[in-house]
């Protein structure tokens, strides 16, 4: 599974990636975090406010940091 | 406009989106235009109703992460308001009409100054919700 944090790297995007990571290993995903910092790739997504949780290229959340229980509802979601 | 202009942190403060219908009439054309001009003084963000509509994942996302939405139709058919109904996107909703403002659809070209009365509009509203 490819998760991806699209965001400057600011504060929120550091706790969205450290959400992310634990929700994954929780549920014992095999999964890889990729970082984006890019905007014009970031826009590519149709993103518009960071920081944005995508799964597998479809982006789940943005602007809003989820915790990790919600994050798992939405990786199951698969 | 600049990525960086149009890409919003949600570090940085309150979100604002604007979603005009952007319609084929003359008041659709008043609310793109309008809109346009509001976005470029920077209290919002443009926004695609057609990534919504075509049902992209960032674009939805996206609307449903804002702080507010700063919706304007062209006319009472309202598209944009029910196209964003239609993927669960009811709240922090700011609606307005162009042809509230008193501009008959299909007898309103987009003059400069209808364009500016719209986008005091804007203003009023948005102002008004801070």
């Amino acid at each position: 599974m490819l998760i991806q944090i699209l965001g400057p790297g600011c504060f929120k995007c550091q706790k969205l990636e450290e959400n992310a990571r634990q929700a994954a290993s929780e549920l014992n995903l095999d999964f890889h975090i990729e970082k984006v910092k890019d905007l014009q790739q970031i826009m590519a997504f149709g993103v518009m406010i960071t920081p944005a949780l995508v799964v597998d290229g479809v982006v789940k959340v943005a602007g809003k940091v989820p915790g990790v229980e919600d994050i798992k509802k939405l990786l199951v979601k698969q | 406009m600049s990525p960086a202009k149009q890409t919003g942190c949600a570090c940085g403060g309150t979100v604002t989106l604007l979603i005009p219908c952007s319609g084929a009439a003359d008041t659709g054309e008043i609310a793109d235009r309008a809109a346009r001009k509001f976005a470029k003084g920077g209290c919002a963000g443009m926004f695609c109703l057609a990534g919504v509509s075509a049902n992209l994942s960032g674009f939805i996302a996206s609307a449903k992460g804002a702080d507010r939405l700063l919706v304007l139709d062209g006319c009472n058919l309202d598209c944009a308001r029910k196209t964003l109904a239609e993927k669960g996107i009811t709240e922090n909703i700011i609606h307005l009409r162009v042809t509230d403002l008193g501009f008959v659809k299909g007898k309103s070209p987009a003059t400069a100054e209808r364009i500016e009365a719209v986008v005091a509009e804007l203003g009023k509203n948005l102002t008004a919700s801070l």
